[in-house]
């Protein structure tokens, strides 16, 4: 039996000698939802990558739902912080999700992958535009799609690299509430540099620059915080739900 | 029109401009939506050296520069991924050296030496017809690949990372599309020659592009354009008594310049 969709213990992982991540134990529940926060260059994608198998840790053990990471039956889901692809790609929406449900060579896609497509295109409200050439959609609207790419494979664990970053504010909204909808069939690990960014939704708080600090309920995580960034850090975001503050 | 095709030679050089069309549009809508178009000069500049040593072995051209083309460009993947060069000096490197090696080869072959003309711009009207039979086999086959493994080359031309994470072995489905661009250069490079390989493997998918969002129909719409373009191009310079290579890459050029006028005057 599986307790843990992750489980990390002494990871250590260097590029050209110089470490990015050093000693790093970490366990994420089926159910939680944690942010990991840090500065630029704190390692943050490196660990998702870590999680996600694209990366090998030079040292440490890594599982992800008891099996190595790279398993490509690990029920992740990814949404990649930017998505290196052409904006004149010649696919649409419905097509870019459905790449979602890949199943392996020779293996084409079923009716029913098309219609885990048509959900996960609802949930995230683009089913209208699912004929739409994708170099047609805004950031945002593009963001949403990668999202059902991502739930399309039915996760049980969501990986956010950046969400908040090509999301328009008025997004933000909808975007948690599709979060706090989400949350309820998987865990979510949210990264984000922006500590504003850290919605209401949110359980726990790690800290990661190089070393990770993990902080475990949102109220105690202030201290935290300054630990990392290395100065007194202005917790208050305006126009954003947030509840990084303890209640004063 | 009729006319022309009752020499037989006239009649191989238009199946060899059809042939030639359905494996630039297949695998050059690829090389454009996926920006492999240096890699694939590379590639046919490579292969060069496969057709001089075919001459020196005393085997056909073609034949030998099969496995040529594809070792070349196996190695042009393969040094960017693990050998700490960039990509496009590894693609350099091995573009000029098997140019040289193809010229060593013809040099050191004992008798008549081949014409170095016909290699850089083909020689389309005189298209033997094993030649021809080669060619179709190709085709098939690049058919067969293009459907086999749709899903994976779409996925590492859109999303290399996400493709990954999906599973999928990256970097041997990206070795496998440039062995279909190998393949599909070897057998224009001696019917139609290094350079308009690369306008025939660049200039109708380009075009098609600008018109179509759906990398099968763009493949369909590469084809037929490739083989208007082609076959008027043969024509034209039957006519006119050209050089039918560099009459068909002109074409080719006026057809895209076309094609980006009518799509400015469409938006």
């Amino acid at each position: 039996m599986v307790h843990n969709a992750v489980e990390m213990e002494n990871v250590s992982v260097t590029f050209n000698n110089q470490p990015v991540l050093t000693s790093i134990n970490l366990k994420i529940g089926m159910n939680d939802f944690l942010a990991i926060i840090g500065p630029n260059g704190g390692g943050k994608s490196t660990l998702l990558k870590v999680i996600l198998g694209l990366l090998k840790a030079d040292q440490g053990r890594v599982t992800v739902f008891g099996n190595k990471p790279g398993n490509p039956h690990n029920p992740i889901g990814y949404l990649p912080q930017h998505v290196s692809f052409d904006p004149d790609f010649p696919i649409n929406v419905f097509d870019t999700v459905l790449s979602g449900r890949y199943h392996g060579f020779f293996k084409g896609y079923s009716d029913d992958d098309r219609n885990l497509v048509k959900k996960a295109l609802e949930e995230v409200g683009m089913l209208n535009f699912q004929d739409r050439q994708m170099s047609r959609l805004s950031g945002g609207q593009m963001q949403r799609v990668f999202i059902a790419r991502a739930l399309v494979r039915d996760p049980k664990l969501l990986l956010l690299d950046e969400p908040m970053a090509s999301i328009d504010p008025e997004m933000q909204n909808s975007f948690y509430k599709l979060l706090s909808r989400l949350r309820e069939r998987m865990a979510i690990v949210l990264i984000s540099h922006d500590v504003g960014a850290v919605s209401t939704q949110v359980e726990s708080i790690a800290c990661l620059n190089q070393r990770l600090y993990y902080h475990g309920p949102v109220e105690n995580s202030e201290k935290g915080l300054e630990a990392v960034y290395k100065c007194p850090i202005d917790l208050i975001s305006h126009g954003i739900p947030h509840r990084v503050l303890k209640k004063h | 029109m009729t006319g022309i095709l009752e020499y037989s030679f006239m009649q191989n050089a238009f199946m060899a401009a059809v042939l030639v069309s359905v494996a630039c549009g297949l695998v050059g809508t690829y090389v454009v939506v996926k920006r492999i178009v240096f890699i694939s000069g590379g590639i046919s500049h490579a292969a060069f050296g496969g057709i001089g040593l075919g001459y020196f072995l005393g085997v056909n051209p073609i034949l030998a520069a099969i496995p040529f083309s594809i070792i070349s460009a196996l190695l042009m993947g393969l040094t960017s991924k693990k050998v700490k060069i960039s990509e496009d000096t590894a693609i350099g490197i091995l573009w000029s050296l098997g140019m040289a090696i193809g010229i060593i080869f013809i040099n050191l072959t004992p008798g008549y030496v081949p014409d170095l003309m016909s290699y850089l711009f083909g020689s389309i009207l005189t298209v033997p017809v094993n030649d021809l039979i080669i060619m179709f086999i190709l085709d098939i086959i690049i058919i067969i690949m293009v459907i086999l493994f749709q899903r994976e080359f779409q996925g590492i031309s859109f999303d290399e990372e996400f493709s990954q994470v999906m599973g999928m072995p990256t970097t041997v489905i990206y070795l496998l599309l440039l062995s279909l661009v190998a393949l599909s250069v070897v057998v224009m490079i001696k019917v139609v020659g290094v350079i308009l390989v690369i306008a025939l493997l660049t200039i109708p998918a380009a075009i098609a592009k600008q018109y179509i969002y759906h990398l099968g129909r763009m493949m369909i719409l590469s084809v037929i354009m490739g083989m208007i373009l082609t076959t008027g191009g043969l024509y034209i310079s039957y006519l006119f008594n050209l050089a039918s290579g560099a009459t068909i890459v002109l074409v080719l050029g006026l057809g895209f310049l076309v094609s980006l006028l009518i799509q400015k005057l469409m938006e």
